[in-house]
């Protein structure tokens, strides 16, 4: 070990404050408060700067992650921002929500022996500082290309490729179905884990750009594909997101207070329903409450119920603690904040009343099996291990669908047996010329981040035809 | 931002027909779909389905009976003045076609639904008999548009104010014994819709009902509107809002309609007290 290493590793990770727990439970403020610049840069000091950076390679928009630490160490900030911004347009949503565990932090060296740099919390500083306290200088811009692109949704993927495409002079519109830009950034996770007015600042920053944004517009019903072609777009991408719910299909799940996770998300978070009466929008404030699934998505539903007022909030998963799909921190933040975990167990059914309205629900206890196609083990039902749980509201978060309303109404675009669009792997191109796609329409559920490397992915792509061809 | 550039008041105030600009929508919809509409920065989506749509002018109109308080809010919208966002057109057009004798139902503010499919029905070379019905003659809206939109129009009220005294399941049963129709569209309040069902069922007739879910996005991704139709759970925002009504469960669907009935009743409460306040 050299005596650089040895220097470095006796600076412990810098941990970021956060709301106490008990406190946070039950409002729906950010929770990690992010860096000082003091924690950002001593935190910064710990990064070896690797000469072959790993961490570079778990990124999936491959942002220079030595280079921009470097840069927080040297205390040039705006510099630093602008080099994290040539990889990625949406640094304060990544530094919050990507599962760094599994990517450029799962990847450092100094993880091997003790924690690795906290590389998200100091993505998210750099541009919150920008934010913050920079001048909001635009980033340089090539000249225009006289090119027309369109993108369908304005999730992470679709900003991402609004972000590369408008830096190289093509002209830029995004379509988006909901009255607000962000797709899942927005009406999916929490304001407590991630502020709306971040997400409406990095939207903001691609309208300064020049990036044409258009909400309540529901391309396949409002507009179609054909119609923007012949409306003069050279070219289209599509990042609609999954958007298709996945129920349980066990007998009760009709009953008033069984929401899909997508819809008890939307109506806390896009149409904060949490300020109700003061928005008009409401939503079911149940005392106890079970949440189906433990992946992200589940951990934002059980949270936030919590923040609604709940007695109890249980998360109820059928497999076992080491096949849950959340990321780390929200499973620490869920436990933190009292969401009781029972894991190896599957609902059966719901039980209501006579004016249809969920009561409860009857369980069954699994144990694991052999592995299954996921490669995990099969949950098994136990003899005899039926239960019944008092419940007035339950969230089902197992994962969404493909929804197909804008694949039926498009019938040049080819999709698999599942709905899923079918685009090449290197390019994101679709069977109909013109159109890339990526994101979770094609990849089924997955993060914000293999959303935007999709998205980088396929405006290379994009960029190519248009100066090229197809 | 959405245009109002007409506004009527119907059945005493009751009702309220806006005349909007909108014409990406105006130029796509059609008869039975519908549009969600938020009327300012708090406002909650409500679907509606459209009474009609002008491609040419660009406009799309929406009658609505005042329920709560987001139509407490649109009723005070004056022409000139807009909606902050309207989405559409969502759901599944009627499917028209020439089937012989039809006949087109309306109870309530449902005869607004009913008049451009009663219209276009009528296009389609169909004898279009049509009957609506609402509690009492000062609520009976669209009874000249439904005379024009139909070959014979039945008009009732549940307190003989007006036309036949009685239900229009009455003058429903009476159209079907003397003749042979081929579908029924009912469409309006859940129980009407449910028992006119229950009629045309005995009669192995054809039924088509527009069902008012509540619904969030409306496109499909929230599930908020599922309803149970022959057994199925479907979504009325993508898979309808039309069903075939001999296979709806209108008694899940009454229910679920009343699942923030509280809420409901405590947002009214206090968007009045502040109207009145003011």
């Amino acid at each position: 070990m050299t005596e650089k290493t040895r220097k470095k590793e006796k600076i412990p990770r810098q941990a970021m404050h956060e709301q106490e727990p008990d406190v946070r439970k039950r409002n729906f403020d950010e929770v990690p408060l992010g860096y000082s610049k003091e924690l950002a840069m001593l935190e910064a000091e710990r990064c070896l700067n690797c000469k072959k950076p790993v961490c570079v390679d778990g990124c999936p928009v491959s942002v220079d992650i030595p280079g921009f630490i470097r840069l927080i160490k040297e205390d040039k900030l705006t510099e630093s921002i602008r080099l994290v911004w040539e990889k990625n347009s949406l640094p304060a949503v990544c530094g919050r929500v990507c599962p760094q565990e599994a990517q450029c932090e799962g990847l450092c060296i100094l993880g091997k022996k003790g924690d690795p740099v906290a590389i998200g919390n100091l993505e998210r500083f750099v541009a919150d500082y920008e934010r913050d306290h920079g001048a909001g200088e635009l980033p340089p811009k090539a000249a225009s290309t006289g090119k027309k692109v369109a993108i369908v949704g304005s999730g992470p993927s679709g900003l991402t490729v609004a972000g590369d495409l408008i830096a190289k002079g093509h002209e830029v519109t995004i379509f988006e179905a909901f009255h607000k830009p962000g797709g899942v950034l927005v009406y999916g996770i929490p304001e407590f884990r991630l502020p709306k007015e971040i997400v409406y600042s990095e939207v903001n920053f691609l309208e300064r750009l020049g990036v044409n944004l258009q909400s309540n517009m529901v391309i396949g019903r409002t507009v179609s594909m054909e119609e923007l072609f012949e409306e003069g777009f050279d070219a289209i991408y599509v990042g609609v997101g999954a958007g298709l719910p996945s129920f349980l299909n066990i007998p009760g799940e009709n009953l008033i207070g069984i929401y899909s996770a997508n819809e008890y998300l939307t109506r806390a978070n896009l149409m904060k329903a949490y300020l109700f009466p003061e928005y008009d929008t409401p939503i079911a404030k149940g005392k106890n409450v079970a949440v189906f699934g433990a992946g992200n998505v589940a951990m934002d539903a059980a949270r936030t119920a919590m923040r609604l007022g709940a007695d109890n909030v249980r998360v109820i998963y059928r497999r076992s603690r080491d096949e849950m799909p959340a990321r780390a921190a929200e499973l620490h933040h869920a436990e933190e904040e009292g969401i009781e975990f029972y894991l190896l167990t599957a609902p059966t059914r719901f039980i209501g009343d006579e004016d249809g309205r969920i009561t409860g629900m009857e369980c069954l206890k699994m144990e694991l099996g052999e592995p299954d196609a996921s490669g995990r083990r099969r949950p098994v039902p136990i003899e005899n291990s039926k239960f019944q749980l008092e419940c007035d509201l339950a969230v089902i978060a197992v994962g969404a669908g493909a929804n197909p309303l804008l694949t039926q109404s498009t019938k040049d675009i080819e999709i698999n047996k599942w709905g899923y669009i079918i685009a090449e792997p290197e390019t994101g191109k679709t069977t109909y010329k013109g159109v890339w796609a990526g994101g979770d329409i094609v990849s089924g559920q997955a993060t914000v981040i293999l959303a935007m490397g999709a998205g980088r992915m396929a405006s290379i792509s994009m960029h190519n035809y248009l100066t090229w061809g197809w | 931002m959405f245009e109002i550039l007409k506004r009527q008041e119907m059945a005493n105030g009751t009702v309220v027909m806006n005349e909007i600009n909108a014409p990406l929508i105006a130029k796509k919809a059609e008869p039975g779909q519908f549009v969600i509409l938020k009327a300012n920065e708090t406002g909650e989506r409500i679907p509606l389905t459209m009474a009609d749509s002008n491609p040419q002018k660009g406009t799309i109109t929406i009658i609505y009976q005042i329920v709560g308080k987001s139509t407490s809010i649109f009723k005070s919208l004056q022409v000139g003045e807009t909606f902050q966002d309207i989405i559409g057109p969502l759901g599944q057009a009627t499917h028209l076609e020439n089937v012989g004798t039809v006949v087109c139902v309306g109870g309530g503010t449902g005869v607004a639904v009913v008049h451009p499919i009663t219209r276009a029905l009528k296009e389609k070379g169909n004898n279009v008999k049509a009957i609506i019905g609402a509690r009492t003659k000062d609520l009976i809206i669209l009874e000249d548009k439904m005379k024009t939109a139909s070959h014979e129009l039945f008009v009732c009220t549940d307190d003989g104010s007006y036309g036949h005294h009685g239900f229009v399941t009455d003058i429903l049963k009476d159209i079907l014994q003397k003749e042979d129709v081929k579908l029924v569209v009912g469409i309006g309040p859940v129980p009407m819709m449910n028992f006119l069902c229950k009629v045309t069922e005995e009669f192995k007739v054809k039924t088509l009902v527009s069902l008012n879910a509540i619904m969030v996005d409306g496109t499909g991704m929230c599930g908020c509107c599922r309803v149970s139709v022959g057994g199925k759970t479907k979504f009325a925002c993508v898979d309808g809002p039309e069903f075939d009504g001999h296979e709806v469960d209108f008694k899940e669907l009454s229910q679920r309609l009343q699942a923030y009935t509280k809420e409901e009743a405590i947002a009214s409460d206090k968007y009045n007290c502040a109207c009145k306040a003011s």
